[in-house]
């Protein structure tokens, strides 16, 4: 669905979240400015450690304060910067105007409690004088809504006795339950088999066009992203690398890190032998290489100095809308890769 | 309960996902494929009624315990009623004296009765009162950490560090013999530490677990999440806890009384029999009742506590009985 306002909803500035560890300090994110407009779905993707979560989570204030701490930036939501609110005013905005949703349901579900009462409590919390019945009249219309079957029979039932595609959905009622205006949702399918993968997605883009929330989706599958985002950040070492909209970054993507994620995919359409990974693991965050991040590992780089000394910036690239934060992103105009012709879906 | 097989969504059908879904699984669900629903305090209940000597010593308890609380109706006379025809009498059905008489010819049956009222107050509400502390002070710690840990727990080690021997016979000397009340608040206070640091390693494990993250998601605020939804995952070893430490109470009562640090007579309680049975130790029936019940009151709580123990772990599939 496109943006339906040019007015953002949530706008990121300079960002920079560091946790303190036993070898030195870590900067999970290091500097980021994004936008989320009203109604979009917008993409992180980005491999383990590369800020991803972290980069929603810290505006929340939902990082382990200490170790971890918010150093600098704004996160203007609404008019108001989440990252000088007071707790409490921070924990008013939680659960009622942004909600989240978690990785691994299995764990996400309090198992002394029933999902009922668990579902209630977001509603509770910020509407104390809501009657029971009303609140339970409202989870159940969620259990509906998110496909469960027999909600009111499942409202009386404890965790355990869902299947882990039907916790995740009650997850995401329990998100939805206030109507927030922006949904987070990390890494909502990692946890679940590929069929229920496509199930959840699917609960969670019909959730999203009945609510019109905002989404920021958060995940390593570069499937999901192509059949559920409008717009993609890609991230690397705490660092965007390259954002655009989904069809001109799947089309011509401009950094290698994008288009070695691609290459790293297989494709269905042909018959590989063999896929083809990035080379390298990831840095550690602790000593990142010097200038790009991304240098040691890159195809375009080929040793040049300026990938090694200078540290790129988020720059426009070719098409609308589009950055990319390559110093060499010229020469990727019309490079070729595996899904430069459109993607035809295909979660997972 | 198995997840429904559905075919996955086609692609960029988008709404009309939703409606095909729900049509399947409601199908399976009327296909009779959901199974009886069963709590985990269900599966608790089953466990333990199954445990021979839990359920044991739960019936001696009732029994006992119950004695206690009905001593009124229980006992057939009252716990200072002098009976000078009958002093030192040894058991017998006569005039009802089935423990026989004391020294000054009061009903030891009656005396032994009341005494169990004492001590099981005192049980109980030590267990209850430093249960409360314990839960607070644990939950307090081991969700915040840092600082807050630190203090609360070398506050705990502290308490722990007292010779609490040493106290109570300090404050007895003091003060002289007490009420029962006395006695159970010293004994609550010095009681909760070891519900503290258990509390608190539960609640160390729980606070990083997803669905406290996710509660804090939904706006919860520390409180709530600390009462609401930690501390219902620790009811299991609290519980287990609490049962013990009646049991500990009663003989720590016992212990002093015996001492004759604890309860003021005449007010009898199983320690301050045993401790005057000492003048006469000719006279076995006022040893052995008394003692004989403490142990058996211990006994039984203990076995409670260990079938609690094996009902409410949720490791625990089968039982050790």
């Amino acid at each position: 669905m496109p943006r339906t306002s040019s007015e953002p909803l949530l706008s990121i500035r300079n960002l920079v979240v560091e946790f303190k560890t036993d070898d030195g300090i870590v900067h999970a994110v290091d500097d980021i400015s994004y936008d989320v407009f009203p109604g979009e779905i917008l993409g992180i993707v980005g491999e383990s450690g590369s800020g991803k979560s972290v980069s929603t989570m810290s505006i929340l204030g939902l990082i382990p304060q200490p170790p971890g701490r918010v150093v600098g930036g704004t996160a203007v939501f609404k008019g108001r910067d989440l990252l000088t609110l007071k707790k409490k005013e921070l924990r008013d905005v939680r659960g009622e105007e942004v909600a989240m949703v978690f990785q691994d349901p299995m764990t996400s579900l309090n198992p002394v409690l029933k999902v009922g009462f668990q579902l209630g409590e977001p509603i509770k919390t910020h509407h104390p004088k809501e009657s029971n019945d009303a609140v339970k009249a409202r989870v159940v219309e969620l259990l509906r809504l998110v496909g469960v079957p027999n909600p009111e029979a499942r409202y009386n039932q404890y965790p355990h006795e869902f299947s882990g595609g039907m916790r995740q959905r009650a997850m995401i009622a329990m998100a939805i339950a206030n109507s927030p205006s922006l949904l987070i949702a990390d890494e909502p399918t990692t946890a679940l088999d590929v069929t229920i993968q496509a199930q959840v997605l699917g609960v969670l883009k019909t959730v999203q066009e009945e609510t019109n929330a905002a989404t920021i989706l958060i995940t390593h599958d570069l499937g999901i992203v192509a059949e559920m985002c409008d717009r993609v950040l890609v991230m690397y070492a705490g660092k965007i690398v390259e954002s655009g909209d989904v069809e001109t970054i799947f089309r011509s993507p401009q950094h290698p890190y994008t288009i070695g994620l691609m290459d790293s995919l297989p494709k269905l359409t042909e018959d590989e032998e063999w896929l083809r990974p990035i080379p390298g693991s990831p840095p550690s965050m602790i000593s990142l290489p010097s200038g790009c991040a991304f240098h040691p590992r890159c195809f375009l780089s080929d040793g040049r100095a300026r990938c090694r000394e200078e540290v790129p910036v988020l720059h426009s690239a070719e098409g609308f809308d589009h950055a990319s934060a390559c110093h060499f992103s010229d020469e990727l105009i019309g490079h070729a890769s595996k899904f430069s012709t459109p993607v035809a879906g295909g979660a997972a | 309960m198995t997840e429904p097989i559905a075919p996955p969504p086609e692609p960029g059908t988008g709404a009309h996902e939703l409606p095909d879904l729900l049509l399947s699984e409601a199908a399976v669900t009327e296909g009779g494929l959901e199974v009886k629903a069963r709590s985990q305090w269900n599966y608790a209940r089953r466990r333990f009624l199954r445990h021979r000597f839990a359920m044991l010593g739960l019936v001696i308890l009732i029994i006992v315990f119950g004695a206690g609380v009905f001593a009124n109706y229980v006992a057939p006379y009252s716990f200072s009623e002098i009976d000078l025809n009958n002093i030192l009498s040894g058991p017998t059905t006569a005039h009802q004296h089935y423990f026989g008489t004391d020294e000054i010819g009061r009903d030891y049956f009656s005396r032994v009765v009341y005494g169990i009222r004492t001590s099981e107050e005192v049980g109980l509400f030590v267990a209850f009162a430093s249960s409360v502390i314990g839960l607070i002070i644990g939950a307090i710690a081991g969700y915040y950490g840092g600082w807050i840990d630190n203090l609360l727990m070398r506050f705990t080690d502290l308490v722990l560090t007292l010779p609490f021997l040493a106290i109570l016979l300090t404050a007895a000397a003091l003060e002289g013999q007490g009420s029962q009340w006395r006695v159970s608040i010293i004994l609550a206070l010095l009681f909760w530490t070891g519900l503290a640091r258990v509390v608190r390693g539960i609640f160390l494990s729980l606070r990083e677990k997803e669905y406290v993250e996710a509660a804090k998601a939904a706006g919860a605020g520390d409180i709530r999440i600390m009462f609401r939804h930690i501390l219902p995952n620790t009811l299991g070893p609290v519980i287990v806890n609490g049962t013990l430490a009646v049991a500990t109470a009663i003989l720590t009562e016992a212990a002093l009384s015996f001492l004759g640090f604890g309860i003021k007579p005449p007010t009898p309680s199983l320690g301050v029999l045993v401790s005057e049975a000492q003048n006469n130790p000719q006279q076995w029936w006022l040893t052995v009742f008394p003692g004989l019940t403490i142990v058996i009151i211990v006994l039984a709580i203990n076995f409670v506590g260990d079938g609690l123990r094996d009902a409410l772990d949720p490791t625990q599939r089968r039982i050790r009985a």
